[in-house]
């Protein structure tokens, strides 16, 4: 089975966010950068799948300027076979459908039979990439899986609903899934895997210019306003506990 | 038509609830922009029972989307069916319920109209009258950013409104005109073949009746480390939740996992431990009685649904307070 993991890199979860001078979208001057969670979730998928197909080519894309190799490299090390950067500097001018046409391109020339995104970025949280995608490479698609098994021709996903609920779905290969984290226990890259990483194929693709301007615009980033008055218990350790207990006694009533 | 379509959810004759959500979206949108709002609901032979509800709305036209390849929801079916209603009607946004189905068709449905969809909409504003056209909110970083976003093309806007932005009810009552639609489908259209929902085995776990809940996210580090928090809601007599890294780690088992898939609870009292308070987590707890949320980010989150909190280190703070807990009652 040949896979195909769209991966994005985002800023670290614990990173500091702060607002660039124009207010357009964070600075990126000191950030460290990682694997979008989710992304990770689906890239586990894919090896998983190929090992319990018992054949087949895990390869990862991802568009983005040159500092995303570095998360092509740890997928590479984690067990992909081959990576795919599209080299692109222009993503926060492009909209989702804009970024999902160069993921398609690239893609197209592959005919993979599967693939996998994350449902949604750490970043952006748009949760629309993956299922904008399958619209344009023309395959069928589902959203929020948590497992694949191969069945018959096709495949089998187990789909989570709200709720606690879920939902099995069988469609046919070429198929698009977006992955939700939680379905496997990630795999860390092994020093063996690093040492094989630095052979494997990387090959960077340029991203065709965008086709026109973007049908929906980010004008302005910002800080929520607070919708409700929280009231800040501060002091040492000590102090806030008996604040706290305080509170507890009093106005909670659940001691 | 112009104007608002806001597209409703029912699954198995029963409404989705953040349908009515979406359609006070719709109305108010509507209001400002002095347009028409319609609505739509679509499903198998049947569905139009549903359509009484509708049309006691103050709505312009009550559309019942029936056929029976609609029966089970797929996304081929629906986008199809969508796509048919749209090009029918016309609307200039089509407003939607931000609910798993949604997120599974309509970015697919928006791009066969060269749109994008502004997906997880938490607020809709409007600038100075003949300006550019409502400006749509959604959150960036999992919550920690808001960001303005605009529709700069032409053509359908479409938006999903995440759940609890809007009122349910708060939708104006009035008449609506039913109209029943047919769309064109063929079987062979329909690529997936879905399954019937179903849960995990039993839950042993109910959260949702315990008075006191004591809740860990991912600040707790490590596994070995979640003894402080049993320790804190032993303390309390608290049921222990968990955020969805923890549950997804194996580090608690998934039916104590509180959110959007996980359960809804409303406690008297809801101790948050290094969550972050992103809306998937939000929406499963935020009828609580009062919240409590320790973080080490005084902009997380959390604090905008908290009513007490306390900015600092979990390790030292979580200790303290089980032994002031203990003192208090011994
Ligand atoms: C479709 C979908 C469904 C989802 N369903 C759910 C769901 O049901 N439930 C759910 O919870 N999530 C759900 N999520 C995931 C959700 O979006 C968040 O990723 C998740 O809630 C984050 O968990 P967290 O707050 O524990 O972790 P993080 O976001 O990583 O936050 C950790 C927090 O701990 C704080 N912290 C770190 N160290 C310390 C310390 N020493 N002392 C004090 N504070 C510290 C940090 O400041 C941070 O705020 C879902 C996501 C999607 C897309
Ligand atoms: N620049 C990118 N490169 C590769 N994959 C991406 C990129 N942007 C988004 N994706 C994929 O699309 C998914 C959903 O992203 P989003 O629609 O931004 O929430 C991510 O989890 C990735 O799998």
């Amino acid at each position: 089975m040949k896979i195909v993991v769209a991966i994005k890199q985002v800023p670290e979860r614990d990173a500091p966010v702060h607002i660039a001078a124009e207010g357009r979208w964070i600075d990126e001057g000191d950030l460290n950068y990682t694997i979008n969670e989710p992304d990770a979730y689906a890239l586990e998928e894919a090896l998983h799948l190929k090992e319990k197909v018992g054949s087949g080519e895990v390869i990862v894309v991802c568009a983005g300027p040159e500092r995303v190799q570095s998360t092509l490299r740890e997928a590479l090390a984690k067990g992909a076979d081959r990576a795919i950067h599209i080299e692109a500097d222009d993503l926060g001018s492009r909209d989702t459908l804009g970024i999902a046409q160069i993921l398609a391109e690239a893609i197209k020339t592959e005919s993979p039979d599967l693939v996998l995104t994350g449902l949604q970025s750490d970043d952006l949280g748009l949760g629309q990439t993956g299922v904008v995608l399958a619209e344009l490479i023309g395959v069928p698609h589902a959203t929020i899986i948590l497992q694949v098994e191969p069945s018959g021709d096709g495949i089998k996903v187990k789909r989570e609903l709200e709720d606690g609920w879920f939902q099995h779905v069988e469609m046919p290969l070429p198929a698009l899934l977006t992955i939700q984290s939680g379905g496997n226990k990630l795999r860390y890259a092994t020093l063996m895997g690093i040492k094989k990483a630095k052979t494997k194929e990387l090959k960077t693709v340029a991203a065709a210019a965008s086709s026109g301007a973007p049908s929906i615009t980010l004008e302005r980033v910002y800080l929520p306003e607070k919708q409700k008055k929280t009231e800040m218990l501060t002091g040492s350790p000590a102090e806030v506990a008996a604040k706290i207990v305080e509170k507890l006694k009093f106005e909670v009533r659940v001691l | 038509m112009s104007g608002v379509l806001v597209v409703m959810e029912q699954r198995g004759g029963k409404w989705n609830r953040m349908s009515f959500e979406a359609l006070a979206a719709g109305q108010q949108l509507a209001a400002k922009l002095g347009v028409e709002c319609s609505a739509a609901v679509m499903g198998g032979p049947g569905v139009d029972a549903l359509a009484t509800k509708l049309t006691s709305k103050k709505l312009a036209k009550a559309y019942t989307v029936q056929h029976d390849l609609l029966m089970d929801y797929t996304a081929d079916g629906y986008i199809a069916a969508l796509q048919q209603l749209i090009e029918h009607a016309g609307p200039d946004y089509i407003l939607f319920p931000h609910t798993y189905q949604v997120r599974d068709f309509a970015p697919a449905l928006a791009t066969r109209f060269k749109q994008v969809l502004i997906s997880d909409v938490i607020a809709i504003g409007h600038d100075s009258v003949g300006s550019a056209g409502p400006i749509f909110v959604r959150q960036l970083f999992q919550g920690r950013l808001n960001g303005n976003y605009r529709h700069a093309a032409s053509g359908p806007c479409f938006v999903s409104v995440q759940a609890g932005t809007f009122r349910g009810d708060a939708v104006e009552e009035g008449t609506a005109s039913a109209e029943s639609f047919s769309p064109q489908l063929t079987p062979d259209q329909l690529r997936s073949k879905p399954g019937e929902p179903f849960r995990e085995a039993a839950q042993t776990v109910d959260l949702s009746s315990a008075p006191v809940i004591v809740s860990v996210g991912r600040g707790i580090g490590e596994q070995e480390n979640l003894g402080i928090v049993e320790e804190l809601a032993q303390a309390l007599g608290a049921e222990l939740a968990a955020s969805r890294p923890i549950c997804d780690n194996g580090w608690l088992p998934m039916e104590r996992q509180v959110g959007s898939s996980g359960q809804t609870v409303a406690p008297k009292l809801y101790l948050a431990v290094g969550i972050s308070g992103a809306i998937q987590h939000l929406v499963g707890m935020k009828g609580s009685k009062s919240i409590l949320a320790i973080n080490k980010d005084k902009n997380a989150p959390i604090f905008e649904v908290a009513d007490y909190g306390v900015v600092g280190d979990l390790f030292e703070i979580v200790p303290e307070l089980t032994k002031a807990i203990q003192a208090a009652k011994a």
